[in-house]
């Protein structure tokens, strides 16, 4: 039914994504809780520059991983001579451009529903004696989980076609960095491969429309759990 | 014992409380707006005072001059809140559970089956709460607090936003748990009659400031505290002790210090203590003693002082043995002569039953 190849590149696009939003998902969910629940100087600075990556042509955040996490940026030098990691020109690297391409969307959707959470019911937790990790363990984050999981689903579809900042980044390599989009777009450039290119298309929108349901299933249930609105 | 002496600004209001509550119920009476939220909050460690202190015991929980001010969930402090705030992802036996953890001795023998056999929540421990009514609700918040096993109670008009089939429902619930609970509460209502029922001690803000404080039935019986005084309700409480029952009148006897009152009957053994309450509209004076009258309860005693008029009337303090109030016309002070030191004869329409006081307590 799908050809070697096309199992190579839609298990290459579900592992980039994945650790994408493994890796960005905790991260999102602290970013979030800070935007939500505290204030600091410079939050609308730090607010602003957590969205950017929504805003800006995504070639220019490509460029900027690209002068960050090179074996020569700033960062990435790092990270090579001390722990060995690359995001050069490898799926990593397409995981990273991945999760920041889609990290706004995660803080978005976690910070929205930490906001809708009743700050009295936070406030009755620490008057039983629970610290302000025990309160976000135990009641923030329960009941912000709709939201996180929507924030997760909805980056895991965005990180699926994760195209600009990936190509920038860590170009497009065969088995290593070409996504489904990049393995589209490289097939745009062969005439002949309309076929091909049809296949893919569907196979991107399925994967997508199948995680939006799920999503949407999950959060429903959830949610009627907590709200006590059926099922 | 707790002592409180707190002052903050928040725009025109200033709140200025200076009170101590030891075991027992101590209710933080007033009229809306006077601050007794405030004033719970700051205890809690919500809310932080502008100067001021605020112990229990031998710990400081809150001094503006030495800096020090406990975060709320290291100050051993259960709240009761207006609203239940019950965690809606918890079932009712997680939200008793919640604050469980706090290591400390206070309230030992205070387990999950006492509490729940307490509030009456045994078939309730597996549901969620927006299964729950609102009375239900109150009672877990009231238990899931009990069960953090503070070293103070506090209660934020806890049946306030429920309707009377409500609250008459938890108040005897309440009422057990005041009495059986070795944890001092403060209790913040204005219904006078939650007060009555549920405290030792009372407590009376007025515009912020704490004006009163002091036993219940000394504190209600005092002529120049406007926000009791002010009341149609207002009248003062009796403790007392069952003394006889008259069967086929349907009567029982209730002693109290310097004398007794008859009153319809009510169960209870010989012996037992209760507390009365005595409606200042219902005691009527007479300058001779009255013969040939319908009212069982006529007390002997002396005007003890006579309140400023408010509009027709005005009200007259009576020691009867202990200070009961009347709420006569203005012109009866005048026509009859009413004056401090003046021996006349209390008329006592009716009582009411506030509540049956453990032996001992």
């Amino acid at each position: 039914m799908l050809s070697p190849l096309e199992i190579e590149i839609i298990t290459l696009s579900l592992r980039v994504s994945f650790w994408a939003v493994l890796i960005g998902l905790p991260l999102a969910i602290g970013a979030a809780w800070l935007l939500a629940r505290t204030t600091f100087p410079g939050k609308v600075l730090v607010d602003g520059i957590l969205h950017l990556p929504l805003v800006v042509p995504p070639v220019i955040v490509g460029y900027a991983l690209l002068v960050l996490f090179g074996r020569q940026g700033a960062i990435g030098s790092i990270l090579y001579d001390a722990f060995g990691v690359s995001f050069a020109f490898n799926w990593k690297g397409a995981a990273l451009a991945s999760g920041v391409m889609a990290f706004p969307l995660m803080v978005r959707a976690v910070r929205l529903s930490i906001e809708a959470i009743d700050q009295r019911l936070e406030t009755a937790a620490r008057t039983l004696g629970a610290n302000r990790v025990r309160v976000f363990a135990t009641i923030t984050l329960p009941l912000a989980l709709p939201g996180v999981l929507s924030g997760a689903v909805l980056a895991f579809a965005r990180s699926l076609g994760e195209f600009g900042a990936t190509i920038t980044f860590v170009s497009n390599i065969p088995g290593e960095t070409r996504t489904l989009p990049l393995a589209i777009f490289n097939l745009t450039q062969v005439p002949g491969s309309e076929a091909a290119i049809g296949r893919l298309v569907l196979i991107s929108i399925a994967i997508a429309l199948a995680a939006l349901i799920l999503s949407e299933v999950l959060s429903r249930r959830i949610g009627a759990r907590i709200r006590g609105t059926p099922t | 014992m707790i002592s409180v002496a707190i002052q903050k600004r928040h725009g025109a209001f200033a709140l200025n409380a200076r009170f101590e509550a030891g075991l027992g119920v101590t209710a933080l009476f007033g009229v809306s707006g006077a601050g007794k939220t405030s004033i719970v909050n700051a205890i809690a460690g919500l809310d932080q005072p502008d100067t001021g202190r605020i112990a229990i015991g031998n710990t400081t929980l809150f001094d503006s001059e030495q800096r020090i001010f406990l975060p709320p969930e290291r100050r051993g402090i259960g709240y009761v809140f207006q609203e239940d705030r019950l965690f809606p992802h918890l079932t009712v036996k997680g939200n008793l559970r919640y604050g469980r953890r706090r290591p400390n001795d206070h309230g030992k023998g205070l387990d999950l089956e006492r509490v729940v056999t307490l509030l009456g929540l045994e078939t309730l421990l597996d549901r969620l709460p927006h299964r729950l009514s609102g009375g239900e609700k109150q009672r877990v918040a009231i238990g899931r607090a009990v069960l953090s096993r503070p070293q103070l109670l506090l209660m934020d008009e806890p049946l306030a936003n429920l309707d009377a089939l409500r609250r008459d429902e938890i108040l005897p619930f309440l009422e057990r748990m005041c009495r059986d609970l070795a944890v001092p509460i403060i209790y913040v209502s204005h219904a006078i009659d939650e007060i009555t029922r549920l405290a030792d001690t009372l407590v009376v803000l007025d515009a912020g400031k704490t004006i009163a404080a002091g036993p219940v039935a000394e504190v209600t019986a005092r002529l120049d505290l406007a926000p009791l005084v002010d009341r149609r309700d207002a009248g003062t409480v009796l403790d007392g002790q069952i003394e006889d029952h008259d069967g086929p009148h349907q009567l029982t006897t209730v002693s109290f210090e310097g004398g007794r009152l008859v009153i319809p009957a009510i169960g209870g053994a010989i012996g037992e203590r209760l507390r009365l309450r005595i409606q200042a509209r219902d005691v009527a004076i007479a300058t001779v003693p009255p013969n040939n009258i319908s009212t069982l309860n006529c007390l002997p005693g002396v005007i003890a002082a006579v309140g400023a008029p408010r509009h027709a009337h005005q009200d007259v303090q009576i020691d009867v043995g202990v200070p009961i109030l009347a709420r006569v016309t203005r012109r009866s002070v005048t026509d009859l002569g009413l004056r401090p030191g003046r021996d006349i004869t209390a008329l006592i329409k009716s009582v009411a039953v506030e509540r049956t006081v453990a032996p001992g307590s």
